[in-house]
């Protein structure tokens, strides 16, 4: 019984903590799935906080209790702007994925705290006072374990990041737009020789991975943090790209791995409550997923297969 | 045409001058004064003893990882885990600076060797499994990073806290600072890391150049198949750049534990060294000089921003923006030499 006990006040904080890392690691698949690598999601989630924060605190009067979805959509747009960055470094002027991630960090948290600093006098903004508020469903909430587990006390933001890999799935694996995209990843030249663009297909899947992480960093900050300031998101990207290995480049596997970080984070929270965990030191627990991570790359858990063309700059006529 | 050569000096300097153009236009855009505000990075960075010592204090770490990440790089490997070396090195360092007590002679150099072991030891798992197993090195030292950062975090407040949230100081034996040091530069923080520093440079720049184990490394850098091919043992030159490179990060947390601080304290999030060497390794075209060239540039950067607020106002971020700007361009360096190429067809 005590199994279920500690599953049930632990669930809604599973999915509490998973929603950020389920939304930025989609967007990983989507962009190294089309072959490009980005480390940059730390930086595309950062964007993604602050400008959520900041649309909340500025239109909060205006909009009263729609605020915190339209600052999530407006993070999408902004992060998913300002990740063609990325797409015009890594695909047009074919420069090094990797760095250009890393430029992608350090620029994305020089222009937050920048502007912070500018607009707010401090190194960190007020805090909101139109977050996300936990909801228990209606009906569902009733059913005996399962309802306390999953329906009770949950932002619903959860739900919607749920049905987002679910939707990514569909894309990417039904659809021809899915097949395309994941050609570009495998085999550009091949791809190329079909009629495809490689580089259109490219530049939408890094500017799909912005707009989905640009959600990631703004659910963070409207749950979690509340506001924004340079260790807001401190990271929750590099956890996601490592839910996007773990769950082996597979949108519902990054789900999947997504959940069990989270999962893994919570109990670094409230493991100390419970007996059977209460003599396990914090910091297994915290050192958790990229142990697995590691784990899994080095194929103890499986073999996790990079596309083939992952991180490689795709130039016309060459083999 | 430009030989490589040239291009390779263009390229860093075209970048640098474009982050400054960048840094003078956001600085226009929100109404300060672009000439204010070098002025005062310029001041804060050299303007007097002080914060001359200051920048070769911030400089010595940058190096060290710099050079730690340019070496992998030659060898084709992408070191992006410096930033857990450092902790790990820093950790080890200071370790051995409050348990041991020794005569200066033998302990420092004993806590500085150790610090780079540290390191070396932790880069030999990403160098492993990339030779055994053909794992991608960057995201195990991605993951190695946050391991090294919490470990580390765990270690300091199970065993070595002593008030708040840092160790107690090392012993005076294992230290890098000196009272002559000190007065010279006008009461910084500046120690003898610049030294070893140099040392590392200077290995690097031997190894890679003149001897046959950093030929087989270069080549293993440019072509993995042709290296294996002409009888060179691909796997064992992996594991060791790794190592090498693992040393040189270890070492620039020796830098900070032994030097700067004196002491570890916990960190919430990472102390960016590990990645600003991957700008520093960059810039300086992934040789030894231009390592030390360029972490020159980024520890007076780093210093002289910490002015700007105070004098012209400009929030001192303003520099981290300034540094992306220009790996940005280095890593575009395509964009660079289509723009160079452009110009000279043109005069023709």
């Amino acid at each position: 019984m005590q199994i279920i006990d500690l599953l049930q006040s632990m669930m809604p904080m599973v999915l509490f903590y998973s929603a950020p890392l389920i939304f930025t690691a989609i967007g990983g698949v989507f962009s190294e799935r089309s072959g490009v690598v980005n480390i940059g999601l730390e930086g595309l989630m950062v964007m993604g906080a602050f400008s959520g924060i900041v649309f909340n605190l500025t239109f909060a009067e205006m909009f009263g209790s729609l605020t915190p979805w339209l600052s999530l959509l407006v993070a999408g747009l902004v992060s998913g702007i300002f990740s063609i960055m990325h797409a015009v470094a890594a695909v047009t002027l074919r420069a090094n994925q990797v760095v250009s991630g890393v430029a992608i960090n350090m620029i994305a948290l020089g222009v937050g705290i920048f502007l912070t600093r500018e607009w707010y006098g401090s190194g960190q903004t007020n805090s909101i006072v139109e977050p996300f508020y936990t909801r228990s469903v209606r009906f569902l909430s009733d059913i005996p374990i399962i309802g306390e587990m999953f329906f009770s006390g949950i932002y619903y933001i959860a739900y919607i990041a749920i049905l987002f890999s679910i939707l990514a799935w569909f894309i990417l694996y039904k659809t021809p737009f899915g097949l395309r995209l994941r050609s570009v990843g495998e085999h550009p030249m091949a791809a190329d020789t079909n009629g495809i663009s490689v580089t259109k297909i490219r530049y939408i899947a890094v500017i799909i991975s912005g707009f989905l992480a640009g959600l990631g960093g703004a659910t963070y900050a409207l749950t979690i943090s509340l506001n924004f300031g340079g260790a807001t998101i401190s990271g929750q990207g590099f956890m996601s790209l490592a839910a996007v290995i773990f769950g082996k480049w597979h949108p519902l596997g990054a789900m999947g791995a997504a959940i069990f970080f989270g999962f893994a984070q919570s109990l670094s929270v409230v493991g100390r409550n419970f007996p059977i965990l209460a003599d396990v030191p914090n910091v297994y627990l915290i050192i958790a997923p990229y142990v697995l991570t590691i784990l899994a790359l080095a194929g103890f858990i499986g073999r996790a297969e990079a596309p083939k063309a992952n991180g490689e700059p795709y130039i016309k006529g060459s083999r | 045409m430009f030989s490589n050569r040239t291009f390779n000096l263009i390229v860093p300097i075209f970048s640098v001058l474009l982050g400054f153009l960048v840094g003078a236009i956001v600085m226009l855009a929100f109404g300060y004064s672009p000439i204010e505000g070098y002025r005062a990075l310029w001041n804060g960075a050299f303007g007097n003893a002080y914060y001359l010592g200051e920048t070769i204090r911030q400089s010595i770490p940058l190096m060290l990882t710099g050079l730690a990440i340019a070496f992998a790089f030659r060898s084709g490997l992408f070191n992006i885990g410096a930033e857990g070396q450092v902790f790990v090195g820093w950790l080890a360092a200071v370790w051995l600076g409050i348990v041991v007590d020794l005569p200066t002679i033998i302990h420092l150099p004993l806590a500085i060797l150790v610090a780079g072991l540290a390191g070396a030891l932790w880069a030999l798992i990403p160098g492993l499994l990339k030779a055994t197993r053909g794992v991608h090195e960057v995201v195990v030292t991605i993951m190695m990073n946050y391991i090294a950062l919490h470990l580390s975090n765990h270690i300091i407040r199970a065993y070595l806290l002593e008030s708040g949230s840092r160790t107690s100081r090392i012993n005076e034996s294992a230290s890098l600072r000196t009272e002559g040091l000190t007065t010279l530069f006008g009461g910084s923080q500046i120690h003898w890391g610049f030294i070893i520093a140099f040392i590392a440079a200077i290995i690097m720049w031997f190894l890679l150049e003149r001897t046959t184990y950093g030929y087989e490394l270069r080549a293993v850098g440019y072509n993995k198949h042709a290296a294996h091919y002409a009888g060179i043992n691909v796997k064992r030159n992996i594991i060791m750049a790794m190592m090498i490179s693992g040393l040189f990060a270890g070492l620039a947390g020796a830098m900070e534990g032994l030097g700067t601080f004196g002491s570890m304290h916990t960190h919430a999030s990472f102390s960016n060294l590990g990645f600003d060497g991957i700008a520093v390794a960059l810039l300086g075209a992934n040789t030894a000089i231009g390592s030390v060239i360029s972490a020159f540039l980024f520890g007076a950067l780093k210093v002289g921003s910490l002015s700007m607020p105070p004098i012209s106002g400009v929030p001192s971020e303003l520099v981290e923006i300034i540094i992306a700007v220009i790996i940005f361009f280095v890593a575009s360096s395509y964009m660079i030499r289509w723009i160079v190429l452009r110009f000279k067809k043109e005069e023709k």
